[in-house]
C-alpha cells in the first residue's frame, strides 16, 4: 500500500470540561476570561481527528504533518501530537493571527497547507471546543477544492481513496471519497492513544516550524482580527433562575419514592 | 451590483416529509421577513419534493423552489451544493436560513466560503438591526457557557439554527404561495464522493425527538446494562424514551442515535430525567428547551442540580427503582 501524507489542524482551546461555573464572560473586553487552574488542551475533535491519522499510518505508514494557528502557543500542549506519532509540527503563531473567525483562520490554514504542498488527507475536528462553529475544516476544503466528508467515526485508506464511516441522524454512511480530501471527525471514532516516554522525549527536541502571515504569502491586514468576515457585538452568559428543589428521604430508597410523589403532586407526572 | 432581498430558508425533508426543523426555519424566517416587509421563500431540493412544497406555503412561505433531480435523491455536499449555490446567486436573497442538522452542519460552512460570505451556525435568536438591517445572530459558544452575537455585512448572510430554538407558525392551509418548479443542471464530474451503503441503527420504542418524557443516563451508570434494565423500566412506566449523554453513546454502551447534546440530538420533552450525568454545558446544550428537569446523582455538587427543577442526591441504584416503583403505583391508582 502507497503510503499517505496527512495534514492534521490541532487548536489549543481553554479546557471545555473544566466545570461550568468557571467560566466567566468579561463584558467590558467581550472575552472568555478562566481561572489560571484551568489548563489549555488540544481541542478534543482534534485529538480523535490525530487518532484518525494515526490509525492510518499504522497501517499504511505516511507521514504526519501536524498545524495549529495561535499566538502564545503552549508547547507542552501543542507537541502532543508529536509525542503520540506526528512527525512534523508548524505553528502559525503571531499576534497577527489573534482574534480570527472561522473565515479568516481557515484561509490562513489553506495558505498554509498550499505551502506544506504534498498531501492526500487533511483531518480536522468536527468543531473547536472554545466556538464550537464547525466551519473551518470545510472552509479549507473549499479553498483548496477537494471533497470532504464530515463527522466521519472511522477512516480507512486503500490506495489512492478513503472510506469513511460519516455519522447520520439515525445511523451511519459509509461513503468513498478520492485523495485529496478532507475528513472532519467525531468522538466515537475513539480517544488519541496515550504517549510513550519514548515519544515524549523525542517530542521534547522536536523544534516546530514557525510561520507569520508573510511567510504563507498573506498580508498581516487578511489574517486574525482584520481578516474577519463577522463582526462580535456581544459575549455574555444569560441569568439563570432555577433552583433545584431536593427531595430527601430516610434512605436514598425512600427519596426516590418521594420524589415519585412530589413529581405527581406537582402534576408534572 | 445585486440588490440582496428576502429571506430564503433551505429546506429539508424526512421521509418524504417537510423536516420539523423546516417549520421552524419557516416561523423564524416569516417574523424576520414580515419584520423587513420583504419576501420569504423556501428551497425544497431532492429526487421528489410532493406535496412538501404546499406545506411549506402552510408554514408561512410566499415562494417555494422546488428542484427535482435523481441526483439529489442522497444528501452529498458537492450534489447539492450546486443547487444551494445556484439559487443564492440567482435570487440574491438578504439571508439563507438552515437547520444546524446533519445537512447544515456539512454544507453551511462550504456554501458561506464558496459566496465569500460570513456564517454563525447553531444560532438560537435571530434579530435585526434597527438601523443597519443587519441580522444580529446569537449562537452558543464554549460549550454553552456563554452565548455570543455576530453580524456580518457581506450579502447574502448565512446562519444555521439550532432544532427547537424556534416556533413555527400555525399550519394553514388556506395561505397563498406560489411554487416555482427550478431546474439546477447538476454536474455529476463535480460529485467527488460516493456513497456506498446507509446504515440505519434503529432504536426501538419512542422516538427520542418525539417523546415527551425522556429518562437519560451518563457515564455514572457505568455500562450498557442499566440503560436496557433500570431505565428502561422507567422509561417503559412513563411511555418515554431513554438517551444518553456523549460518554456511553463514545463507549457503545448505546446507539449514537440517542446521544443528546451540542454534538448529538437536541431534545425538549416535558420532563427529562438525568440520572448519573454530571451536567456538563455541551449535554444541557441538547435539553436545556425540556420543562422539568430532574436529576439523580450521587454528588450533591454536580453541575446538574443547577439546572434540575426536582433532585434527588444519592445513588442511582438505590434511588431509581424505588422512585419506579412507586410511579407505577401512583400511575395506576
Ligand atoms: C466540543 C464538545 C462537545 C461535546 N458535546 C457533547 C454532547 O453533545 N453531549 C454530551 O453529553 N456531552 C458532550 N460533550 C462532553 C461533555 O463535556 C461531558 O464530558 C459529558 O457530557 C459528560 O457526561 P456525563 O455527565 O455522562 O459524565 P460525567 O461528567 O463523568 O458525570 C457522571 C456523573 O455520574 C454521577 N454518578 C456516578 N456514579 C453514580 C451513581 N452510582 N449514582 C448516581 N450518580 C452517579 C457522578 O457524580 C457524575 O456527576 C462535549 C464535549 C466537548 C468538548
Amino acid at each position: 500500500m502507497a503510503q499517505v501524507n496527512m495534514i492534521v489542524c490541532c487548536k489549543q482551546v481553554p479546557d471545555p470540561e473544566a466545570p461550568p461555573a468557571v467560566f466567566k464572560v468579561d463584558t467590558a473586553a467581550n472575552k472568555m476570561t478562566l481561572p489560571p487552574d484551568v489548563k489549555p488542551v488540544i481541542s478534543p475533535y482534534d485529538e480523535n481527528a490525530m487518532e484518525a491519522a494515526l490509525r492510518i499510518k499504522d497501517k499504511a505508514g505516511g507521514k504526519i504533518t501536524v498545524l495549529s494557528l495561535g499566538n502564545q502557543l503552549v508547547r507542552d500542549v501543542i507537541k502532543k501530537p508529536l509525542s503520540v506519532g506526528g512527525d512534523e509540527l508548524v505553528l502559525l503563531e503571531d499576534a497577527a493571527f489573534e482574534e480570527g473567525d472561522s473565515w479568516s483562520t481557515a484561509c490562513a490554514l489553506a495558505a498554509a497547507i498550499k505551502k506544506i504542498g504534498e498531501y492526500d488527507l487533511i483531518f480536522c475536528g468536527r468543531q473547536a471546543a472554545d466556538w464550537d462553529a464547525g466551519q473551518v475544516g470545510l472552509g479549507i476544503a473549499e479553498i483548496l477544492g477537494i471533497p470532504s466528508i464530515t463527522i466521519a467515526r472511522k477512516v480507512e485508506v486503500t490506495d489512492g481513496k478513503a472510506t469513511i464511516e460519516r455519522v447520520i441522524p439515525d445511523g451511519y454512511e459509509v461513503v468513498e471519497m478520492e485523495f485529496p480530501a478532507l475528513i472532519t471527525v467525531t468522538s466515537e471514532l475513539g480517544d488519541l492513544r496515550y504517549a510513550a516516554l519514548k515519544g515524549i522525549m523525542a517530542a521534547a527536541k522536536k523544534q516546530p516550524i514557525i510561520w507569520k502571515p508573510a511567510d504563507i504569502g498573506l498580508d498581516p491586514g487578511q489574517v486574525g482580527a482584520t481578516g474577519r468576515r463577522t463582526k462580535l457585538h456581544r459575549l455574555f452568559q444569560p441569568v439563570k433562575e432555577a433552583k433545584c428543589e431536593i427531595i430527601e428521604g430516610e434512605t436514598p430508597a425512600e427519596a426516590g419514592a418521594n420524589l415519585a410523589t412530589r413529581l405527581r403532586q406537582a402534576k408534572i407526572m | 451590483m445585486a440588490e440582496y432581498k428576502g429571506i430564503v430558508v433551505y429546506g429539508e425533508l424526512t421521509d418524504g416529509k417537510l423536516a420539523s426543523i423546516t417549520t421552524e426555519l419557516l416561523g423564524c424566517g416569516r417574523n424576520l421577513a414580515d419584520q423587513l416587509k420583504e419576501d420569504l421563500s423556501c428551497l425544497l431540493a431532492s429526487d421528489a419534493v410532493g406535496e412538501a412544497s404546499k406545506e411549506a406555503i402552510a408554514f408561512g412561505a410566499d415562494k417555494v423552489y422546488v428542484v427535482e433531480d435523481p441526483a439529489l435523491k442522497d444528501y452529498q455536499s458537492d450534489s447539492y451544493i450546486q443547487v444551494a449555490e445556484k439559487l443564492a446567486r440567482d435570487i440574491s436573497p438578504r439571508a439563507i436560513l438552515m437547520g444546524q442538522t446533519s445537512m447544515g452542519r456539512d454544507i453551511a460552512a462550504r456554501l458561506a466560503f464558496r459566496l465569500g460570505v460570513g456564517l454563525s451556525t447553531d444560532c438560537l435568536d435571530l434579530g435585526i438591526d434597527p438601523e443597519s438591517k443587519l441580522l444580529l445572530q446569537t449562537r452558543s459558544v464554549y460549550g454553552g457557557n456563554a452565548q455570543a452575537t455576530f453580524s456580518c455585512e457581506v450579502m447574502p448572510q448565512i446562519v444555521t439554527i439550532r432544532p427547537k430554538a424556534m416556533t413555527p407558525i400555525e399550519r394553514d392551509e388556506s395561505r397563498k404561495g406560489e411554487i416555482i418548479a427550478t431546474k439546477v443542471e447538476i454536474d455529476m464530474s463535480k460529485v467527488r464522493t460516493k456513497i456506498i451503503e446507509k446504515v440505519r441503527e434503529e432504536v426501538a420504542g419512542v422516538k427520542l425527538e418525539d417523546a415527551s418524557v425522556i429518562v437519560s443516563g451518563g457515564r455514572g451508570l457505568g455500562g450498557p446494562e442499566p440503560f436496557n434494565t433500570t431505565l428502561k423500566e422507567l422509561a417503559d412506566v412513563l411511555h418515554g424514551a431513554v438517551g444518553a449523554t456523549r460518554p456511553p453513546a463514545d463507549n457503545g454502551w448505546v446507539p449514537e442515535a440517542v446521544h443528546i447534546g451540542l454534538t448529538g440530538k437536541i431534545v425538549a420533552p416535558e420532563v427529562y430525567i438525568a440520572i448519573a450525568i454530571s451536567g456538563a454545558s455541551q449535554h444541557i446544550a441538547g435539553c436545556s428547551g425540556s420543562k422539568n428537569i430532574i436529576a439523580i446523582n450521587k454528588d450533591s455538587e454536580a453541575n446538574i442540580f443547577r439546572e434540575a427543577k426536582f433532585g434527588v442526591v444519592g445513588r442511582y441504584e438505590e434511588v431509581v427503582p424505588a422512585f419506579t416503583r412507586k410511579l407505577r403505583e401512583l400511575l395506576a391508582g
